[in-house]
């Protein structure tokens, strides 16, 4: 039997055990999950982000609105009364990476697609105290300025593929059309309209 | 999960909180001195020895009782496809919860379901009800009084886009409104747009230039009435607003009127049906008609 002082003495040794007995948690928490249905298999009905969709998505990661949004509601009354169907990882197969958060300092948008006009995001977007006296998330007027090249849009699309998502290449080839041209502000609203509608299989009604 | 996983989380688990055991055991049985001792390990650094004492009882006890939680933690919670003796589970949990709220708050909505619009009107509670989901709901567009912002229509002065009959309400909030005022600017040009605006202005009495707006009466004549009516009165089966009072959704000054008729005017106002229950859906309403017909 090993003693404890060899252990303590050898550094590495003990590394290593220390390494075995902390991944029995890892292993049995995280790697099922690998290989489980319930968080391998996307929702049934459920559709990919349009291009359009898909860099209104990037905006989002880049103006950092994860940092006070998240995007996952949780299994209790309060929070399905207000933003509907809590969420399941079969919604989020296809995303890479995922946007759930953990941070709310501004609502939940897992499913804020269709709760507002367009208008509406626009004139929040530009400056949320217009339409939102009390708020205090910040304004966002470049993305009215800010076009999109649409240069990178098949590369991401190529790449999101091989992580899985079901992109064929002749939707890829056609992204740039689709894209190029566009101002920002029309790919996050696009994106945030998307939001909770990706599928059908829920009902949101409370 | 499938059996294979099932097994795999539970031999793990049963592994390690077994082998966690068999150390602490195996080392309590090794240590040479039961007592405390004045003899040390033997190593010395920069003076500083170590006694060779057993570990303290305490901490042993509280390491016996990590174990015995976490195993009475798996026999009452369960883990993986093993249900505990709770029987507990994060949706059932919650489904509870919705069961409960359902018990308390159904006798609540269901004294109203069966009142009209028009007799909610004499209903505080119900109405208050109407305003508290209205606040949720309606007020980041409509505001927190119903009093409405620059595009998003006042709820409160009796001047409706689409009618103010409290079944119309009622639709509105249910299957949600698509204005569709098109882009003139491309047909007018721009000293149609400039005509047309000053002949608007003149219809609600407002300062205008009097031959720009007699050439623009022709191209409101020409263009404008299918909506707006012969007499610009609108009409609100269509969602026309009215152009000869003093109500503007999107401003009424000469800029902002020539710009709505140069770039037209998309004013959406999202469906409910699928967000709420038409129950709360005839209180809401209720609220909105009553902040009009006091």
């Amino acid at each position: 039997m090993i003693k404890h002082e060899t252990i303590e003495k050898n550094i590495g040794l003990m590394i290593l055990l220390i390494i075995l007995v902390i991944s029995g948690g890892g292993l049995a928490e995280i790697v099922p999950l690998f290989f489980t249905n319930a968080t391998t298999k996307p929702i049934e009905g459920l559709r990919t982000y349009t291009p359009l969709e898909l860099e209104g998505r990037d905006i989002f990661i880049r103006e950092g609105c994860t940092v006070c949004h998240s995007q996952q509601i949780r299994p209790f009354r309060a929070e399905t009364e207000r933003y509907g169907h809590y969420s399941t990882a079969n919604e989020g197969v296809w995303e890479h990476p995922f946007l759930w958060g953990s941070k709310r300092t501004g609502p939940d948008l897992a499913r804020v697609g269709g709760r507002y006009s367009d208008d509406w995001h626009r004139a929040h977007l530009y400056n949320p105290r217009d339409v939102v006296p009390e708020s205090k998330m910040p304004s966002y007027p470049w993305l009215f300025e800010n076009k999109l090249s649409g240069e990178d849009t098949a590369a991401k699309m190529r790449v999101l593929a091989k992580l899985g998502v079901p992109y064929t290449e002749e939707e890829a080839s056609k992204a740039r059309e689709q894209v190029e041209g566009k101002a920002e502000i029309d790919a996050v609203i696009a994106y945030l309209q998307a939001l909770g509608k990706l599928h059908s299989q829920y009902t949101n009604k409370r | 999960m499938s059996p294979f996983w099932n097994a795999w989380v539970w031999t793990i688990t049963l592994v390690v909180i077994l082998g966690c055991t068999l150390l602490l055991l195996a080392t309590r049985r090794s240590e040479p001195h039961k007592e405390a001792t004045e003899e040390t390990l033997g190593h010395t650094f920069d003076g500083i020895e170590e006694y060779d004492n057993p570990l303290p009882s305490w901490w042993f006890q509280m390491f016996v009782g990590t174990v015995i939680f976490a195993v009475a933690y798996l026999g009452l919670y369960g883990l993986a496809n093993v249900k505990g003796f709770y029987g507990w589970s994060s949706v059932g949990q919650y489904e509870e919860e919705m069961a409960h709220a359902e018990e308390v708050y159904k006798p609540v909505f269901a004294k109203y379901a069966s009142l009209s619009i028009e007799d909610l009107q004499g209903k505080p509670d119900g109405l208050k009800i109407g305003q508290r989901m209205f606040a949720n709901n309606c007020a980041v567009c409509h505001g927190g009084t119903g009093a409405g912002a620059h595009g998003f229509p006042n709820l409160t002065d009796n001047d409706w886009l689409y009618g103010g009959a409290p079944a119309t309400i009622q639709q509105t909030i249910t299957e949600g409104r698509q204005g569709a005022m098109p882009a003139w600017g491309p047909v007018l040009g721009e000293e149609g747009v400039r005509d047309v605006t000053s002949y608007i202005l003149s219809l609600s009495g407002a300062e205008h230039d009097a031959d720009m707006a007699a050439r623009g009466q022709q191209q409101f004549q020409a263009l404008c009435t299918a909506c707006h009516g012969a007499d610009g009165k609108g009409t609100q089966a269509l969602g026309a607003p009215n152009l000869t009072d003093n109500t503007w959704l999107y401003g009424g000054s000469f800029e902002q009127i020539s710009h709505t008729i140069r770039t037209g005017r998309n004013g959406v106002m999202p469906a409910h049906k699928a967000l709420l229950s038409d129950d709360k859906i005839k209180l809401i309403a209720a609220y909105v008609y009553s902040l009009s017909n006091k």
